[in-house]
C-alpha cells in the first residue's frame, strides 16, 4: 500500500464516509442499510490489522504511526508583551498509532464489526441506529489515536453523545432512565476530564519557541509537548515562582500536579468504572441492546483503562508510583466485590456486568505494578476482556432473541435445544474465568505476576477472585446450557449463520491470543519505555 | 498601526461613519409613514422584507467601513474613527458587535416574519418592524459608545422599544403582563444606571470613557467610597438588562409572554449590546486600575471590582443552570439558559487581563457569536412547534423526529452547542473562555463553569429526549415554512462551522483588533 495516504485518517473517518451512503438507501430496507454498515465497518477493520502486522515493535519510537498537522492555531494578542512574534494556542490534529494503542484499536474494530452483525435483533429506525453506530465507531478509534488533548476530548464526547442514542432510542424497557444516568455520570467524568485537560494546557502545555529575533509563545494542546515538559525540568511548567522574578503563572505546583492526576484518574475510573463509580454502568448493561452492550463492555470500558495509562500514568509517573498502592487496592476492592455480586445475581446481563467490573480490576492491578510485566498484562487484558464479553454479549443477545429472558431461574438446558450457540457460551464462559490456553488466562497471569513483583500481600487478596471467578461463571452458565428445559425452549432454532459467523470469529481471536500471546506482547514491547525511563530517574535522583 | 481620526465637528463627510444608524432610522421612519398611509386592508407582509433590506443594507454599511478601516491588501489603515467630540468610536471592536448584532437582527425579522404574520394576537403587524429598527440602532450605538450620555441615549432607545415590543400581542394578556413587568425592572435598571453615572461624573468631572479613565487613579485617592458605589450601581443596572442572576427574576416571565421573535431580540441583540456597553466601559475605566497598569498592590479598586464581575458571573452560571433545571416551558428554559450564557459571557470581561492575557475580546467575541447562531436556531424551532403544538410545554417536543426529522437534527446541533459539547461552536466557545480563565489562574471560575455546563447538559437533553425518544399524540408531520427554515438552517450551519474550524474566525477577530487603539482609549 503507498505511503502517501493517510492511513490513520481513512481508519478513524471511513465510518463516516459510510453514513453517507447510508443517507441514500431506503429507509424500510434493513438488510440493506445492516450489509451497508457491516461492509463499512470491514475498512476499519482491514486497515487496523494491516497496520498492526506492518507494526514494527523493535524500531522503537522508528515504527509508531503519526499523522500530525495544525487544526486550529487561534492567535492571542500579543500587542501587549514586547519581543514576541506571535502568541497562540495551537491545537492539532494530531493521531498516532503505537504498541498500547494499536491493539485496542484493532479490537475497536474487530468488536465494532462483530456488533454490526449482531444488530440483525434491531427492530425498528435501522437507518438512525446504523447511523449513530458508525458515529461511536469514528468516536471510539478516534479516542485510542487522538494525541492532542482537545482531539482526544472531541472523539470523547463523540462516543458520549452516540451511546445516548443508542441506548435511549433501541434500548429495553427502561431504556430512558438508563440512558440519563449514563450521561450524567459520563458527562460528569468528561467534565473533570476537561477541568484536568485546561489545567494542563495552561500550564504544561505552555513553551516558548524561538522565532527569528522575537519569540513565539504557544499554549499547546499536543500530548508529546505537555509530556515532554512535563518531565523537563528546565521548561516553564518546572520552574518555581521564587526561580522565575517572583511569579511564574505556567508553574505547576507539587499540590497542583496531584490535583491533575487525582482529577484525570476519576475521570477515567468512572468511565473504567472503579467501585464506587460502577451503578451506571450495570443500567446500561441491563437495558441498551446486546449489540451495543458489546460495544460498551467490549470496548468503551477500555477507553477508561487506556485514558488512566496515558493520561494518569504517563503524564504523571511519580504520582502514579506514590499511589500505585491505593489503585492496587482499589482494584482488589473491584475483583472480590464483582465476584462476590456476580455470585448472587439471577439475571445472567448482571452476572456480566459485575464480572466487566471484576475484571476491570484486574486491570488496575497490572496498571498499578508499575512494571513491563504487569502493565503489559493489564493490556492484554483490556484486549482480552474486550473480545470475551463481546462474545458473551452477543450470545445474550442471540439468546435473548429466542427465549424473550435472559433470567438464570427461567434458562436452563439449553444445550439440547442450541447446542451450538451452549458450545460457544461454555468456552467464553472458560475463557473468562481463565482457563489456559484461551486469552483470558494470559492477562490475569501477567498481571498478577507482575504486581507480585512490588506487592506480594495484595496480590494474594486478589488472587483469591480468579477462585471466585470460576465459581460465579460455571454457576451462571452451566444453569443456561444443563439441567432440565423448560417445554418452551423445546422448538427453538440453534444460530442462524449470520449470527455464528462473529461466534466464531471472537472465538477464534480468544483462541489465537490464548495459545499465541506473544502476537500481543510484542507488539508493546517498548510501548512503556519512556516510562520507566522517568520512573528510574526518579529511583536514581 | 496606531492611526486614529479625531472628528470634533460633524460635517457631511463624518456622517458617513454614522451611515449603519442612520439608515436604520430612515428606514423606521419610512415604514412608519407606509404603514400609516397605507389602507388598512392591504396586507402589511411586505414591510418585514422592507426591514430586513434595510438592516442588510446597514449591514453593508458596516462590512464597508470595516473594510475602508482594514484594506484587505494589507496597507495600514484606520484603526478608530472618533466622532462628535468623542463620544461616538467607529472602531474594530464595535464594528465586530455590529456585524453580529445586525446578522443576528436579520436571522431574527427572517425567521418571524411568518409567525408575525400568522399570529392573530398581533394587531398591527407594521408596528413590529416600526419599533424593531430603532432597538437596533440603539443597540449599535452601546456598541460604538464612548460616553455615558451616549451610552445611555442608546441603553434607552433599545429599551424603551423593545418595553413595547413585549407587549405587541395586545390581545395576550400574558404578553401586556411581560410588558408591564419589563417596564418596571427595566426602569429600575435604568435608574441604577443613571444613579451609577452621577456619581462617576461627579466624581471625576467627565463623561468621557477615556476622561474617567484617566481621572479615576487620582480620584480613588479621595472619593474611593463613592466610586465604588457607582460603579456597583452601573454594574447591578447592566446586570438587570443582560438578566445575570440574582437580577434575572424577570427574565423567564418576559420572555414567555413576548412573540418568539421578540424574544430572540431580547435574548441575543439585547444582551449582547449591553454586554458590548459594559465591556468598553470597564476595559476603559476599572481596568486600567489593576495591576497590570498600575503594578502589583497599589489599589484594590480594579480588583475588586473584577472580584463583583466573576460573582455575578458564577451566580448567573448557578442559579441560570439550577434554575433550568424544573423548567418544562421551552421559553423559559430558554430564558434560564440565556442567564447561564450572560454568566459565561461576563467571564472574559470579569478575568482581566495581565500581559500574557490579552485575548478577552477575542473571547468574548466568538462565544457571543456562537450565542447568536444557537439561540436563533433554537427560537425558529421553538416558533414552529410552538404554533403547531399551540403551547411551548417540553412535550409538544414529543416525536418531534417522526413529525420532522430534519428539523430535529438541526435542533440537536444548537442543543450539543448550547450544552456546550464538541463539535460546535458553543463547544469552542467556551473553551477559549475557560482557558483564559485558566490561564488568569482564576481556576474555581473555570471550575463553576465546566460543572455548570455538565449540569445543563440534563435540561437540554431533556428536550433532545422528547424529540427523538418519545412518540408524540398526534404524527401529524410539522411542515417548516421556507424562511423559518432557511434561519434555521443558516444557523445550524454555522454553529457546525464553528465547532470544525474555530479557527478562521478566531484568528480574523485578533487580527483586526488591535488593543491600544480599540480598548485603551487614552487622550
Amino acid at each position: 500500500m503507498p505511503e502517501q495516504i493517510p492511513w490513520l485518517t481513512v481508519l478513524t473517518f471511513s465510518p463516516l464516509v459510510g453514513i453517507l451512503v447510508l443517507l441514500f438507501l431506503p429507509k424500510a430496507n434493513s438488510r440493506a442499510l445492516r450489509t451497508a454498515a457491516i461492509l463499512t465497518t470491514l475498512v476499519p477493520l482491514v486497515v487496523s490489522l494491516w497496520l498492526f502486522a506492518q507494526y514494527d515493535p523493535s524500531a522503537q519510537a522508528g515504527g509508531i504511526f503519526v499523522e500530525q498537522t495544525p487544526w486550529i492555531t487561534a492567535a492571542l494578542n500579543s500587542e501587549a508583551l514586547n519581543g514576541v512574534a506571535s502568541y497562540v494556542y495551537e491545537f492539532q490534529y494530531y493521531l498516532a498509532a503505537d504498541g498500547l494503542s494499536l491493539p485496542l484499536i484493532v479490537l475497536a474494530a474487530l468488536v465494532a464489526t462483530m456488533a454490526a452483525f449482531a444488530s440483525v435483533h434491531i427492530n425498528k429506525r435501522w437507518k438512525a441506529f446504523y447511523i449513530w453506530f458508525l458515529l461511536l465507531e469514528t468516536g471510539m478509534l478516534g479516542v485510542f489515536m487522538a494525541r492532542d488533548l482537545v482531539l482526544f476530548f472531541l472523539f470523547f464526547e463523540l462516543t458520549l453523545i452516540s451511546l445516548f442514542f443508542l441506548i435511549g432510542i433501541w434500548g429495553l424497557f427502561n431504556r430512558e432512565k438508563a440512558a440519563n444516568t449514563f450521561l450524567i455520570y459520563n458527562g460528569l467524568g468528561s467534565a473533570i476530564m476537561l477541568i484536568a485537560f485546561v489545567l494542563l494546557i495552561v500550564t504544561a502545555g505552555f513553551q516558548s519557541v524561538p522565532d527569528g529575533e522575537a519569540m513565539r509563545l504557544v499554549y499547546s494542546g499536543n500530548y508529546e509537548t505537555i509530556m515532554a515538559n512535563l518531565a523537563d525540568p528546565a521548561a516553564y511548567v518546572n520552574i518555581p515562582d521564587a526561580q522565575a522574578n517572583g511569579s511564574n503563572p505556567f508553574f505547576m505546583s507539587e499540590g497542583m500536579r496531584w490535583l491533575v492526576f487525582i482529577l484525570i484518574f476519576v475521570a477515567f475510573a468512572i468511565k473504567l468504572p472503579v467501585l464506587p463509580f460502577h451503578t451506571w454502568m450495570l443500567r446500561v448493561h441491563a437495558e441498551a441492546p446486546p449489540s451495543v452492550v458489546m460495544i460498551h463492555s467490549g470496548v468503551l470500558l477500555k477507553m477508561g483503562a487506556y485514558g488512566l495509562l496515558r493520561f494518569g500514568v504517563f503524564l504523571f509517573p511519580q504520582q502514579a508510583d506514590d499511589a500505585a498502592y491505593v489503585i492496587a487496592l482499589l482494584g482488589v476492592a473491584n475483583i472480590l466485590y464483582g465476584a462476590i455480586t456476580a455470585f448472587v445475581q439471577n439475571e445472567f446481563k448482571l452476572v456480566l456486568a459485575y464480572s466487566s467490573i471484576s475484571h476491570m480490576g484486574i486491570v488496575l492491578l497490572g496498571i498499578a505494578s508499575l512494571n513491563q510485566i504487569g502493565l503489559q498484562g493489564a493490556v492484554f487484558q483490556l484486549v482480552s476482556h474486550g473480545l470475551i464479553s463481546a462474545l458473551l454479549f452477543l450470545i445474550v443477545g442471540s439468546l435473548y432473541e429466542r427465549t424473550g429472558t435472559t433470567d438464570l431461574r427461567e434458562l436452563g438446558g439449553l444445550a439440547r435445544a442450541l447446542p451450538f450457540m451452549s458450545g460457544v457460551l461454555l468456552t467464553a464462559g472458560m475463557a473468562s474465568l481463565g482457563l489456559p490456553g484461551l486469552s483470558g488466562f494470559v492477562g490475569e497471569f501477567l498481571a498478577f505476576l507482575g504486581l507480585f513483583d512490588s506487592m506480594k500481600g495484595v496480590t494474594a487478596i486478589a488472587a483469591v477472585g480468579v477462585i471466585l471467578t470460576a465459581v460465579y461463571v460455571l454457576r451462571s452458565v452451566l444453569k443456561i446450557t444443563f439441567g432440565p428445559m423448560s417445554e418452551r425452549y423445546a422448538a427453538l432454532n440453534d444460530a442462524r449463520l449470520i449470527e455464528a459467523v462473529p461466534m466464531i470469529a471472537l472465538l477464534a481471536f480468544i483462541l489465537l491470543l490464548g495459545v499465541y500471546p506473544s502476537i500481543l506482547t510484542d507488539s508493546m514491547q517498548h510501548g512503556f519505555d519512556r516510562l520507566f525511563e522517568q520512573l528510574n530517574s526518579r529511583v536514581g535522583g | 498601526m496606531d492611526q486614529t481620526q479625531i472628528l470634533t465637528g460633524l460635517t457631511w463627510n463624518d456622517a458617513a461613519y454614522l451611515l449603519p444608524e442612520v439608515t436604520l432610522v430612515a428606514m423606521a421612519i419610512l415604514i412608519t409613514l407606509l404603514d400609516l398611509a397605507m389602507p388598512n386592508k392591504l396586507s402589511r407582509g411586505f414591510i418585514g422584507w422592507l426591514s430586513l433590506a434595510g438592516v442588510v443594507l446597514s449591514l453593508f454599511f458596516v462590512v464597508l467601513q470595516m473594510l475602508q478601516m482594514n484594506p484587505p491588501d494589507g496597507s495600514a489603515g484606520t484603526d478608530v474613527v472618533r466622532l462628535l467630540g468623542d463620544s461616538y468610536r467607529v472602531d474594530d471592536l464595535a464594528n465586530i458587535l455590529k456585524i453580529t448584532l445586525l446578522t443576528a437582527t436579520a436571522l431574527i425579522i427572517l425567521m418571524g416574519i411568518q409567525s408575525i404574520k400568522r399570529d392573530d394576537a398581533i394587531t398591527d403587524k407594521g408596528e413590529v418592524y416600526t419599533l424593531l429598527l430603532p432597538a437596533v440602532a440603539g443597540a449599535l450605538m452601546l456598541a460604538s459608545t464612548a460616553d455615558l450620555v451616549t451610552l445611555y441615549v442608546g441603553l434607552e432607545l433599545l429599551s424603551i422599544s423593545t418595553y413595547v415590543l413585549a407587549g405587541i400581542r395586545k390581545r395576550s394578556v400574558k404578553s401586556s403582563e411581560a410588558a408591564f413587568k419589563y417596564i418596571v425592572l427595566g426602569g429600575i435598571s435604568s435608574a441604577f444606571i443613571l444613579f451609577g453615572m452621577s456619581y462617576i461624573y461627579g466624581v471625576t468631572g467627565t463623561t468621557n470613557f477615556g476622561g474617567i479613565g484617566a481621572a479615576l487613579g487620582p480620584a480613588l485617592a479621595d472619593y474611593e467610597a463613592l466610586i465604588y458605589l457607582g460603579f456597583f450601581f452601573i454594574i447591578g443596572g447592566f446586570a438587570i438588562k443582560i438578566a445575570a442572576a440574582p437580577f434575572h427574576a424577570w427574565a423567564p416571565d418576559v420572555y414567555q409572554g413576548a412573540p418568539v421573535p421578540v424574544t430572540a431580540f431580547l435574548a441575543v441583540v439585547s444582551k449582547g449590546a449591553a454586554l458590548a456597553a459594559l465591556l468598553r466601559l470597564l476595559f476603559t475605566t476599572v481596568l486600567f486600575q489593576t495591576a497590570m497598569f498600575t503594578g502589583q498592590g497599589t489599589s484594590q479598586f480594579g480588583p475588586d471590582m473584577l472580584f463583583a464581575l466573576k460573582a455575578l458571573a458564577a451566580s448567573a452560571m448557578i442559579v441560570g443552570t439550577t434554575a433550568a433545571l424544573r423548567q418544562r416551558n421551552l421559553k423559559r428554559l430558554l430564558a434560564l439558559s440565556g442567564v447561564a450564557n450572560a454568566g459565561y459571557l461576563l467571564v472574559p470581561i470579569a478575568v482581566g487581563m495581565t500581559p500574557l492575557h490579552t485575548s478577552n475580546i477575542s473571547e468574548f467575541a466568538f462565544y457571543f457569536i456562537a450565542y447568536v447562531f444557537m439561540n436563533i436556531g433554537a427560537f425558529a424551532v421553538l416558533s414552529v412547534v410552538g404554533r403547531s403544538a399551540g403551547h411551548d410545554e417540553l412535550k409538544g417536543y414529543a416525536g418531534l423526529y417522526y413529525r420532522a426529522p430534519w428539523t430535529a437534527a438541526a435542533m440537536v446541533i444548537l442543543l450539543l452547542s448550547l450544552a456546550g459539547l464538541p463539535v460546535s461552536g458553543g463547544f469552542f466557545g467556551k473553551l477559549f473562555i475557560l482557558l483564559g480563565a485558566a490561564g488568569r489562574e482564576d481556576y474555581w471560575l473555570a471550575a463553576i463553569m465546566i460543572v455548570t455546563s455538565v449540569i445543563s447538559y440534563y435540561f437540554y437533553f431533556s428536550i433532545i429526549r422528547q424529540m427523538f425518544l418519545r412518540t408524540g399524540d398526534t404524527g401529524e408531520p410539522i411542515r417548516m415554512p421556507f424562511s423559518a427554515g432557511l434561519t434555521l438552517w443558516i444557523c445550524a450551519a454555522a454553529t457546525l462551522a464553528l465547532g470544525l474550524f474555530p479557527n478562521p474566525l478566531m484568528s480574523w477577530i485578533q487580527d483586526i483588533v488591535s488593543l491600544p487603539a480599540d480598548l485603551f482609549i487614552l487622550q
